[in-house]
């Protein structure tokens, strides 16, 4: 992954608000990288930007080589698809479906033909296999992470983006998340891109970039 | 990717979740409402279609108010058609339990040429010839009117017939509810003994023709430029023209009765659909970001829509089948006409609309749906797209106006209706608004409740309006119409006449008169009646192909008949123009309301044929007639200079009180070829008619209402959320659950009785406009409207209500606020 002079501006009201200004770093195949910095920093604007979920209003972001700017919404869906899986900090669970069925869904999506098995296997993998058929509503909330670590690790991604995947778990379940989402991390080979505010998890990464004020402290 | 199946597998999946559920009730009642009304009217529609070739007996018909020229006859001989004739007018039947006014069908041997008869003597079969002369076959309800068994005898006339048989199946028995009075078939060889057949007896007489396309057609030119005044060719293309546009209008009617409740299920399809997309906002987004692109979001989602439209279209169907069955089977000369099943097209009319509506009312929403930024799974405050407001609503009503147009069968017509719908359900509307807003401002008990149904002014205005369109339709069918009804009866006098007697003979009026001296009753005054043919006006001739309108064709095929008076007739009023001086001949009064279908002006040259002879004069005035006083009126009077040399019959009324129907059966005794018509039966058998059509009507509306109850519960769910959330923050403040349940119960008291107010006001105005409007009496709403219409809307909402609730008052303050 490698993003060159990456900035975002908004407006506010009538005057234009830079969020991002002349961001660029490079991740390389099995790197795990932690965004940190303090809230309004930018950390979110960033990692929607890397995903390929929002456009830079400069700069551009290349994923496995392909340059995201010249692509349309649809195209830059596809090769996510293709590439990147996303852990949020609110897990986004659907909650019509099961914790089976919300692993499966991003293979349905692909039209993989054995999406069942292979989404069974990866909720046992993380410990999940006797809950296969609950509903996100009747999980605790570390148990609807893993759920959502499943989905993200099922179609074994290339890069994995992680939104403040800890934010809403106390310490010691955030802890058994950060243990689970590395070691799959490792044992799949996944490139990692992590936005976090806590410096515990930060320091479990391969390396650290800070943002301050929307740009990378030196 | 197999986006079809993968639609499937999600739609099945959310329907788990209940999400689909009010989107599906919705589409079930739209389709249910419409396909009720389609499949219903289809029924009778096909067994029209399965007569109209046996409906005249015949492949072709001859039809004069005369006796046919012997010539026709001897032509479709030569041309070797099979002929038969026959006769039909009505006349009074007498049978030792009473006397009823029946259609004789005198026919001939060879009757029906096409189709045939089933009737029943020792057993059950179809008919061969013909009843024997001294005999009649009766229908049904002639036997069961006048509780006459097989062999049991009759008096028709002078006559005296032997019961026979009973008619199982007419030649057009199908449409038999269409028919008032009861038929009988006698043999023609005994029509002049009953002594009927007089000058101004209204006989029909029928010359039937069936043979080879060819031949018809032969005879068929041979026979039209030799027709007469008041002789028409019938074939199967003009059987029974008026039943079929009656028909035609009634299912118009009836189709956009319907439609009432496709614009609530339209109502709540949008409010379900709002719903749905914002709580698929996530999915969304979250589907986005795992590689779908938008166009394969929104196929699926689709896809999703048309699967639960064709499942909803299905149960709908169903339903509507299972509705009109039932409907049926609850009018009793529908269930007793055997009608033949319904074809799948009104079906398949009713699945199409149900898709229609259900994506005009979500498609757009749907649209913005799939534009939602994937970027919300990280800035969770990324909602809905804007979209102009409304914009959703209008691609929906724009599907509505289509499906009003269609339904309506003209242009003009939908529009109107759908435009007065709409109007009408805005000031409503607009109205329901400004109380609520109004009640929140009072100092009353219940304050909270009132200012949350103030909150979301526009969706519980849409509640109130949507119940209160389906509870006005049911009231006005049944509270207001038997209050009109009464109305309107107690209008005339209570001993305005309830008899009429037709067809007395010059030589009869003595001895009726002193009939009635001998019997107490008042003697009645006897109008002389010459029947004459409008020939020509301004001395062109008259035909009533120059007229499009039905009723004033029928005018001029038929004879007139005409009156003399030499002082403006009692009860009328003259509306333009001056009575007659003594001197006056050639001179005449018109009817307004028939002077303005026929076009007639004051000045107007008339020429009428009387018995082959013809006479002129001109329109010198316009009368307005009161047709329901009961009294005996006329179209068109003379003087008696002008008519008086012409062989007339004479017609009066009178009023028989009840205890004295003795004296009417002894009359028919004495008097056997007179016409006495009952008018109370006659009243009876119309009102009969009535209620079935409101029957029918009422069942259309219970759909409206049904569809209003989508509707709330539609809204109910959309304020679902937000209502746990502030039950939720409500009780961590303290409040116990009978705080939560009488909150909610007052909002729902209070949306109920605003529903009841809004239908009784409506039901109230409506039955208001009818009376004065068409019945021209006063009509006040009596107590029992409003009290009915309150305690309906009370008792539904709040039963709905609680219903859909349980559940806010159930949860524990952090299960809601976590699942948020």
């Amino acid at each position: 992954m490698q993003a060159i002079g990456l900035g975002k501006q908004v407006m506010s009201g009538d005057h234009p608000l830079m969020i991002l200004q002349d961001v660029g770093f490079e991740a390389a195949r099995g790197e795990s990288v932690a965004i940190v910095g303090a809230s309004g920093s930018g950390k979110s604007t960033l990692l929607g930007l890397l995903a390929g979920l929002d456009r830079p209003s400069s700069g551009t972001v290349c994923l496995n080589g392909i340059d995201l700017s010249g692509l349309d919404e649809d195209a830059r869906a596809r090769l996510r698809g293709e590439l990147a899986g996303f852990v949020f900090q609110s897990f986004l669970l659907l909650p019509a479906l099961t914790a089976l069925e919300n692993v499966m869904l991003p293979l349905e999506l692909r039209g993989a033909p054995d999406a069942r098995k292979q989404a069974e296997r990866v909720l046992q993998r993380v410990g999940l296999g006797e809950r296969l058929q609950h509903l996100p509503k009747h999980l605790s909330g570390g148990e609807q992470q893993r759920v959502a670590l499943a989905r993200a690790f099922v179609t074994q991604p290339a890069i994995l983006f992680a939104d403040e995947p800890t934010g809403n778990l106390d310490g010691a379940t955030g802890a058994e998340i950060i243990d689970l989402l590395l070691e799959l991390n490792r044992a799949q080979g996944t490139t990692l891109i992590l936005v976090t505010h806590d410096p515990v998890l930060a320091e479990r990464c391969g390396r650290r970039i800070r943002l301050v004020s929307g740009r990378i402290e030196a | 990717m197999n986006h079809w199946r993968l639609a499937w597998t999600l739609l099945r999946r959310d329907w788990r979740a209940g999400e689909w559920r009010v989107l599906l009730l919705a589409l079930v009642l739209a389709v249910g409402s419409v396909s009720t009304v389609g499949l219903f009217a289809d029924r009778v529609y096909r067994a029209l279609q399965q007569e109209s070739h046996t409906l005249l007996g015949a492949d072709i018909r001859l039809t004069s108010a005369h006796s046919i020229s012997p010539d026709y006859r001897a032509e479709a001989l030569r041309q070797g058609l099979r002929v038969s004739g026959m006769a039909n007018f009505p006349s009074m039947l007498v049978a030792s339990g009473g006397s009823l006014l029946v259609e004789v069908i005198a026919v001939e041997s060879g009757y029906p040429l096409r189709g045939h008869l089933e009737i029943e003597d020792s057993a059950v079969h179809r008919a061969q010839g013909i009843p024997q002369s001294g005999s009649l076959w009766a229908d049904e309800r002639m036997m069961r009117r006048l509780g006459v068994q097989r062999g049991d005898t009759v008096q028709l006339g002078d006559l005296t017939l032997r019961v026979e048989a009973r008619i199982v199946r007419d030649v057009d028995q199908s449409v038999g509810f269409a028919s008032i009075a009861p038929r009988i078939l006698i043999n023609q060889d005994d029509l002049t003994a009953t002594g009927l057949v007089q000058e101004g007896s209204r006989i029909n007489y029928r010359l039937l023709a069936a043979g080879t396309p060819q031949r018809i057609e032969a005879w068929r030119s041979w026979a039209a430029p030799r027709l007469q005044n008041g002789e028409k060719l019938e074939d199967v293309r003009d059987a029974r023209p008026e039943i079929r546009t009656a028909l035609e209008r009634a299912s118009h009617f009836l189709g956009l009765a319907a439609l009432t409740s496709a614009i609530l299920a339209g109502v709540a399809i949008a409010l379900a659909a709002r719903r749905f997309i914002v709580r698929h906002l996530d999915t969304c987004a979250v589907m986005r970001c795992l590689g779908a692109g938008q166009s394969q979001v929104l196929r699926l989602f689709l896809y999703q829509f048309i699967l639960l439209g064709l499942f909803g279209s299905l149960l709908g169907s169903l339903l509507g089948y299972a509705a009109q069955a039932l409907l049926v089977e609850a009018i009793p000369q529908m269930r007793l006409s055997d009608l033949p099943l319904p074809s799948l097209s009104p079906l398949m009319q009713a699945v199409m609309e149900g898709l229609a509506l259900l994506l005009g009312f979500a498609f757009l929403p749907l649209l913005q749906l799939v534009r939602v930024s994937p970027l919300r799974v990280i800035r969770r405050e990324l909602g809905l797209p804007e979209m102009r407001a409304g914009m959703g609503y209008a691609f929906g009503l724009t599907v509505l106006v289509f499906l009003f147009v269609w339904q309506a069968g003209s242009v003009k017509l939908g529009m109107i209706v759908f435009a007065g719908l709409i109007v009408g359900l805005s000031v409503f509307g607009g109205a329901a608004w400004l109380l609520l807003r109004l009640l929140a401002k009072l100092p009353l008990p219940g304050h909270h409740a009132l200012a949350n149904l103030s909150r979301h002014g526009w969706s519980s205005a849409l509640q109130i309006v949507a119940l209160g369109l389906g509870g006005m339709a049911l009231l006005v069918l049944t509270l207001v119409r038997a209050d009109l009804l009464r109305g309107w009866q107690e209008r005339l006098p209570p001993d305005a006449p309830n008899h009429f007697i037709v067809n007395i003979q010059p030589d009869q009026r003595e001895p009726l008169r002193h009939f009635f001296q001998s019997s107490g009753l008042d003697e009645p005054e006897l109008f002389p009646m010459v029947r004459g043919r409008l020939v020509e006006i301004n001395g062109k001739p008259v035909r009533s192909e120059d007229y499009p309108e039905p009723r004033a064709r029928g005018l001029i095929e038929r004879e007139f008949n005409l009156s003399w008076f030499d002082g403006l007739p009692e009860g009328n009023g003259l509306v333009q123009g001056a009575w007659w001086g003594r001197d006056a001949v050639e001179v005449l009064s018109v009817e307004e309301a028939i002077a303005k279908t026929l076009g007639l002006r004051i000045g107007d040259l008339l020429t009428y044929e009387v018995a082959g002879s013809r006479f002129s004069a001109r329109v010198v005035n316009l009368r307005k007639v009161q047709w329901d006083s009961m009294r005996v009126n006329f179209f068109v009077v003379g003087p008696s200079a002008l008519l008086r040399d012409y062989p007339a019959s004479y017609i009066t009324s009178f009023y028989l009180p009840p205890e004295k129907q003795a004296a009417a059966d002894r009359l028919l005794t004495e008097f056997p070829s007179l016409l006495v018509i009952d008018t109370g039966a006659v009243i009876g058998q119309v009102r009969n008619i009535m209620d079935q059509i409101a029957q029918t009507l009422s069942a259309v509306f219970l759909f409206t209402l049904a569809s209003g109850l989508a509707v709330l519960y539609a809204a109910m769910l959309a304020a679902q959320d937000e209502r746990l959330h502030q039950a939720a923050i409500l009780r961590t403040l303290g409040a116990d659950s009978r705080y939560l349940r009488r909150l909610h119960l007052t909002e729902f008291a209070v949306l109920g009785a605003l529903s009841g107010v809004f239908a009784a006001a409506g039901a109230a105005i409506l039955g208001n406009a009818v009376a004065e409007q068409v019945l021209e009496i006063a009509y006040a709403p009596g107590f029992l409207l409003w009290l009915t219409g309150v305690a309906g809307g009370l008792l539904i909402v709040i039963t709905a209500g609680w219903l859909a609730t349980r559940r806010v008052v159930r949860g524990t303050p952090l299960q809601v606020l976590r699942a948020e």
